[in-house]
């Protein structure tokens, strides 16, 4: 009887409270309707039919692979460019120019899973001109120039896995920075898994990059404990020089991470003086340790990659420079790890903690010279939590994840369990605004957000779970993205839109610092590609022993030749098209009956290759698989295949004996 | 029963909020308004092929009307559909009712949303263990940024000092039927 007295009085107090909160929702719910009417949200985000949009945004494809190019504020989609995954529509890594670029230490791998894309930098500001991204699963580190928008360059991090804490850059671009996620045996040996501790270890690569040519140069590597290096940032103003892991797994376990990998109660923060490696290692330190890793570069002139492999790798043990590792104390397996505009403050987010931590740079050199550690992991010296602590915000979300940065002193950290994105302020702490995301987002990019310039009149966030926002498409949903307005004090949710593969990091840029650099031919005159015909009277067929090469011209609206006789069931018959339009806008395309690859997109002024390997005798054609011109449809050609012991011989031509 | 008036209550709440929404705003103009976050989020998503999650799993108990109330109150349900994974102790009515009179009444009232929320937030964990699992930890890092300690006494793990009475596997984690409320310190 008691009980049902006191459920009825705890009924009545929620009916009380629901409707209190029916009148004051409605209430809220009105006046933010009328706030939303007076600023419409379809304007903001139109871009009229012709127009350009804004910004660049890059988003990294995840597990596609590959790096999506949209505009902001429209949520538009104008290209996926591929960079670790083979892409049959643009013939990458099918075309025999491109195929080395995939190359790797393992082999030729089809496939990686691409995180976090970063513009160069320059004075820590966005330059525009490149922009890096990492391949997580074989390492790599991908760079795109941002003047043809295609992957020039993939180098493999070698004494490494689960390539994570990377591809960061720089204040000038000195640097691309890359961190082990998976702790391994360095060199790789055989050995059980279980002794793990103390027996694996963890690198932080640093890659060069070459200020004329952006040309990338694996300089040194850190030898680090067997922690888990999860994401980074380099210091930026006055804390260049420096860069900052976040670690987790600090157990050093190696099975059930999930439980024991969340013992401790706090990870830490590795901060990296690289300038004082990097004179150790101009000075002659570090130690020449062998090992195999595939450096691929592509060449704009030869319109072909070439894979090298190198053999050797300088290895820097951190105890033999004293002062340039240090590990801050942060709460709670710490994923983003993310520096503000100035470079004082370093976001730790502890991904189960409620919490957001925020070291202070300068607090961290007075700490440094004072000597207030309070331990070492493996000779590096523990700084005190206390002392290195700038603040945090307490509770503001459940699982904070990563923090961009407007121009005003404002912080946005995304928040994947209470799914929403918190605006906090640098210095007091305070929460100002949230908003919540559709549905649980990872990371969130503010154009520039991670730069000492950022431009913050949008968030985007990326989020990880779609389910009902579009149209649904069976089990698989695409992932999607959210475009915010924080121009004014509150954010303003503006747009959705779908994405391809699963984003991760993206970066922003305005459009005026990438647009005028954006090449719209390629020189025919500069094609110094080695099978090109850069004439229809260059073009012409050859032989060696059961390899043919067609020098092969296209341009509107033929190939040339477009009749080749003589060629032999067995035979490996290389097709290299050369483009010869000079034209924006025309590329021309090919496929050929039974080819066991893709078709091939080129450009104009470009030379690409195929591979066909005849298995049957008869007369097969090949087209033009690009709308090119209005008689694309007359584009087309034949090639007579022969038995493997036929005397015809080889002949070609174009429009004769008709 | 009494899940079943707390789901009128919050329906007729839904509704009347609708409704006012609707009266309110002209359907054309509905394209420039942004997001209604009371009435939105992945707990509103009509799914009735999934597992379902631990959310779910609270409304659809008879024994756990107090705690859906007090989920409601501190408007935490989005949390609660999350990915996850997600480990909630769920104490019965019955162990909300041995707190001392008026406590619960006390926390639901408006003013105390985020002393609700805290202690609320202590019975979730970023996790999907079962029982038996439970045993191996010593504490649990809590979604209130607090732990709570983790013993076992004659073979059975108590979380807290709370029995566990059973278990419910969710579509996005897992519930634990306990007989304490869990109070953070």
């Amino acid at each position: 009887m008691k009980t049902l007295f006191k459920y009825i009085y705890v009924m009545k107090s929620i009916i009380t409270l629901l409707i209190f909160a029916i009148t004051f929702t409605s209430c809220d719910n009105n006046s933010t309707n009328k706030g939303a009417l007076s600023s419409s949200a379809a304007e903001k985000v139109y871009v009229a039919p012709g127009e350009h949009d804004e910004f660049y945004a890059f988003m990294s494809g995840g597990f596609s692979g590959q790096l999506a190019v949209y505009g902001l504020p429209s949520g538009r989609l104008f290209k996926v460019i591929p960079v670790f995954s083979q892409d049959a529509e643009k013939a990458y890594g099918y075309n025999e120019e491109t195929k080395p670029l995939l190359n790797t230490s393992f082999g030729f791998i089809p496939w990686d899973d691409a995180h976090h894309p970063d513009i160069s930098q320059t004075n820590g500001e966005l330059d525009g001109r490149y922009i890096f991204i990492n391949g997580n699963n074989t390492p790599r580190i991908a760079k795109i120039d941002l003047s043809t928008f295609e992957t020039t360059e993939i180098i493999e991090i070698p004494n490494s896995a689960g390539n994570h804490s990377s591809s960061y850059v720089t204040d000038n671009t000195e640097y691309v920075v890359a961190g082990t996620r998976f702790g391994i045996p360095i060199p790789q040996k055989d050995i059980a898994i279980n002794k793990y501790k103390g027996n694996f270890k963890g690198t932080l690569s640093f890659i060069k990059v070459n200020p004329d040519d952006g040309a990338m140069d694996l300089k040194f590597q850190v030898l680090m404990p067997g922690f888990d290096y999860d994401k980074a940032h380099p210091g930026r103003g006055k804390s260049h020089g420096w860069f900052f892991f976040t670690t987790y797994n600090t157990e050093e376990a190696n099975t059930l991470l999930e439980v024991n990998a969340s013992q401790n109660d706090k990870d830490f923060i590795a901060a990296v003086n690289w300038k004082k490696i990097e004179e150790y290692v101009n000075n002659g330190g570090g130690s020449k340790m062998p090992t195999n890793y595939a450096h691929n570069v592509y060449d704009e002139h030869t319109h072909s990659a070439t894979s090298t492999m190198k053999k050797e790798v300088i290895m820097v043990d951190p105890s033999e420079v004293p002062g340039a590792i240090y590990f801050l104390p942060t709460p709670k397996s710490p994923h983003g790890c993310d520096v503000d505009p100035t470079g004082e403050y370093i976001v730790g987010s502890g991904k189960l903690s409620a919490n957001v931590t925020v070291h202070s740079f300068s607090k961290m050199l007075d700490a440094i010279e004072n000597k207030k550690f309070s331990g070492d992991a493996y000779g590096i010296p523990i700084l005190n939590f206390e002392d290195v602590l700038a603040g945090s915000v307490e509770q503001p979300g459940l699982g904070p994840l990563h923090t961009e940065f407007d121009n005003e002193g404002n912080a946005y950290t995304s928040f994947f369990i209470s799914s929403e994105i918190v605006k906090w302020k640098l210095g007091t702490w305070e929460v100002l605004d949230r908003q919540p995301s559709y549905y649980s987002i990872g990371h969130l990019m503010i154009p520039g957000g991670n730069s000492q310039k950022p431009f913050g009149k949008y968030v985007v966030g990326m989020n990880k779970i779609t389910k009902d926002r579009y149209l649904p498409t069976g089990p698989e949903v695409t992932q999607s993205a959210q475009l915010y307005d924080i121009s004014g004090d509150k954010m303003e949710l503006l747009l959705d839109f779908p994405t391809v593969g699963e984003p991760h990091y993206a970066a922003g840029i305005p459009a005026d610092l990438v647009k005028p650099r954006s090449k719209k031919i390629f020189k025919l005159e500069e094609n110094k590609h080695p099978y090109v015909a850069k004439s229809e009277s260059e073009t012409k067929v050859t032989r060696n022993g059961n390899i043919v090469h067609v020098y092969m011209t296209t341009i509107r609206s033929h190939f040339a030749p477009d009749n080749i006789e003589g060629v032999k069931v067995g035979d490996k018959v290389y097709f290299h098209i050369t483009n010869l339009e000079q034209d924006y806008d025309v590329p021309h395309g090919v496929s050929m009956i039974g080819a066991n690859t893709s078709e091939l997109l080129i450009m104009p002024g470009q030379t690409e290759t195929f591979l066909w390997e005849p298995k049957q005798v008869g007369v097969w054609p090949f087209y033009c698989t690009d709308f090119c011109s209005a008689l694309h449809q007359e584009m087309q050609g034949y090639v007579r295949v022969s038995p493997a012991k036929s005397d015809i011989k080889l002949s070609w031509s174009l429009g004769e004996g008709f | 029963m009494k899940s079943f008036k707390i789901l009128l209550a919050f329906g007729l709440c839904l509704s009347l909020f609708t409704a006012c929404s609707k009266d309110n705003v002209e359907k054309t103009k509905k394209a420039n308004t942004t997001e209604n976050k009371e009435k939105s989020g992945q707990a509103f998503i009509k799914d009735d092929q999934s597992v379902p999650n631990v959310l779910q799993i609270a409304i659809g108990s008879k024994d756990h009307s107090t705690l859906v109330a007090a989920v409601q109150a501190a408007e935490l349900e989005n949390s609660l559909v999350n990915a996850g994974p997600l480990m909630v102790f769920a104490p019965t009515n019955e162990a909300f009712s041995k707190l001392p009179e008026g406590t619960v009444e006390n926390l639901l009232k408006p003013e105390n949303k985020d002393a609700l929320a805290n202690i609320l937030k202590y019975h979730v964990t970023p996790g999907n263990y079962s029982k038996d699992f439970l045993k191996r930890f010593k504490k649990l890092g809590q979604a209130n940024n607090k732990y709570v300690k983790v013993e076992v006494v004659d073979g059975e793990p108590l979380i807290g000092g709370a029995r566990i009475l059973g278990s419910v596997k969710a579509g996005n984690g897992i519930v634990h039927v306990i007989d304490k409320v869990l109070l953070p310190q």
